[in-house]
């Protein structure tokens, strides 16, 4: 039982033929390549799955590909414009965020998500919404100071912020 | 995950129409987080999927009679930060707030929760707490059930195969009542709740006594346990702390939990006693702010 979904992923139209069992993460990943989403735990736990489907961070292991149909979708792939790397990126490769690699996708779309809603969060706020993105490097300070450095340089751009 | 037909309606009819012919085969799909891993897993199989994620109508909250009407497709995100919710109900933000992360919160719904019925989850031990009621809608009518009477076993409620719960309605807490949901968490903060229990006390203002209270606990049962005998004990009564030792030890006498990773039966009987004394003090103390 094949379905056909129109999704637009990081500002791209498609239109794919799925399976009804298909997961979203699976239809990113092998229908369309993208494979800088990783999949962890499979049961929406860890976080390294994280994509935004209209703006708001949801697990991609535990969305159907047939939820995405008329959805807007960004991945970890679509925060780099051209050679620039998305401000949130570029902060987790100066402060350390960034490490074996796993978690990484999924914690800087969340982040990303955190700054586009909230861009000045508290400690406790950047906690609250990174709560759900697990690292077994265990360097969660890092990461924390990745997206106070990414908030500070996004004030600091002001009104010339191209939103990289 | 086995293959199903899948079905997106955009009216309530249309939904009811296919429960009518399917029920028995199928599944209703709301946001997913708890449904896509028991297809994932094949506890359950499906003929037929029955999306409602085009529906429109259930995902508003609204004042109705003295009360909040919940739609079934609000997501826990919603409940969170809704300023009606946080505003005249604020007990169940605080409860949907704590919910796993705000991933699950942002595709989790309110109907959703309730219709899966697994007795660890938040929601429904306060829904409960506040005298909740469910509506439930097939393609024969409509009816309303008191939440107290909708679970009946582990993932088992008295839902039929052809219908739908469109929306919880929440009576608006009296005047003078104080209102918490306690989840005890000894590992994560994202996990289900060892022991979740919802209190909700009204006093006499004059006399500071208890003119009625409420006590759910969740995680203890097979459905969220709402005991009765402990609330009777406290009607009348001015809050000392050997009430709350009595009521404590009255409601481990009804608790029956089951031991697993989250504790051992006997851990989990004990802090429902002591997460009880807590809850009570507290919603006490709201009740007299």
């Amino acid at each position: 039982m094949t379905y056909t979904i129109r999704l637009n992923v990081n500002g791209k139209e498609h239109t794919v033929e799925v399976p009804s069992r298909r997961l979203l993460i699976d239809c990113l990943r092998y229908d369309l390549g993208l494979t800088g989403t990783k999949e962890g735990c499979s049961v929406g736990v860890c976080g390294a799955c994280t994509v935004l489907m209209d703006g708001k961070p949801i697990s991609s292991c535990l969305a159907l590909a047939l939820f995405a149909d008329g959805k807007e979708i960004v991945t970890v792939e679509g925060l780099a414009r051209e050679d620039r790397l998305d401000r949130v990126q570029q902060a987790f490769i100066d402060y350390g965020g960034f490490q074996c690699g796993i978690c990484t996708p999924g914690m800087v779309v969340t982040a990303k998500a955190l700054l586009d809603e909230n861009p000045d969060p508290s400690v406790d706020e950047i906690k609250e919404w990174m709560m759900g993105n697990l690292c077994r490097c265990t360097g969660y300070y890092k990461v924390i100071e990745s997206i106070q450095g990414a908030a500070r340089r996004k004030r600091q751009a002001g009104d010339s912020d191209e939103g990289l | 995950m086995r293959a199903f037909e899948y079905r997106e309606p955009d009216t309530l009819e249309e939904v009811l129409a296919l429960l009518h012919d399917h029920g028995e085969d199928a599944k209703i799909i709301a946001g997913g987080t708890a449904l896509v891993i028991m297809l994932n897993q094949r506890l359950i199989m499906p003929s037929y999927l029955i999306s409602l994620r085009k529906l429109s109508g259930l995902n508003s909250v609204d004042s109705v009679d003295g009360a909040l009407q919940l739609g079934a497709l609000v997501t826990h995100r919603d409940m969170e930060t809704s300023p009606v919710i946080r505003d005249q109900i604020p007990v169940l933000a605080e409860t949907y707030r704590q919910v796993a992360t705000l991933r699950i919160r942002n595709m989790a719904t309110v109907g959703g929760t309730l219709a899966h019925a697994d007795p660890s989850q938040d929601s429904p031990v306060t829904l409960m707490a506040l005298d909740a009621r469910v509506g439930l809608t097939s393609s024969g009518g409509s009816r309303e059930v008191a939440l107290d009477e909708f679970f009946t076993d582990y993932y088992e409620t008295v839902l039929q195969p052809d219908e739908l719960l469109t929306h919880v309605q929440v009576p608006l807490p009296k005047p003078h009542t104080g209102s918490i949901y306690l989840k005890f968490l000894p590992r994560t903060e994202d996990d289900y709740a060892t022991v979740g229990v919802a209190a909700s006390v009204e006093i006499e203002p004059s006399s500071q006594l208890c003119r009625e209270c409420r006590i759910v606990m969740g995680g203890v049962a097979s459905t969220p346990l709402r005991v009765k005998e402990a609330e009777a004990l406290l009607s009348g009564q001015k809050l000392a702390p050997e009430l709350l030792h009595k009521a404590a030890s009255v409601v481990q006498e009804h608790t029956d939990p089951i031991s697993d990773s989250r504790g051992s039966a006997d851990y989990k009987r004990e802090m429902a006693g002591v997460c009880v004394r807590r809850a009570l003090e507290q919603a006490w103390q709201r009740a007299l702010a």
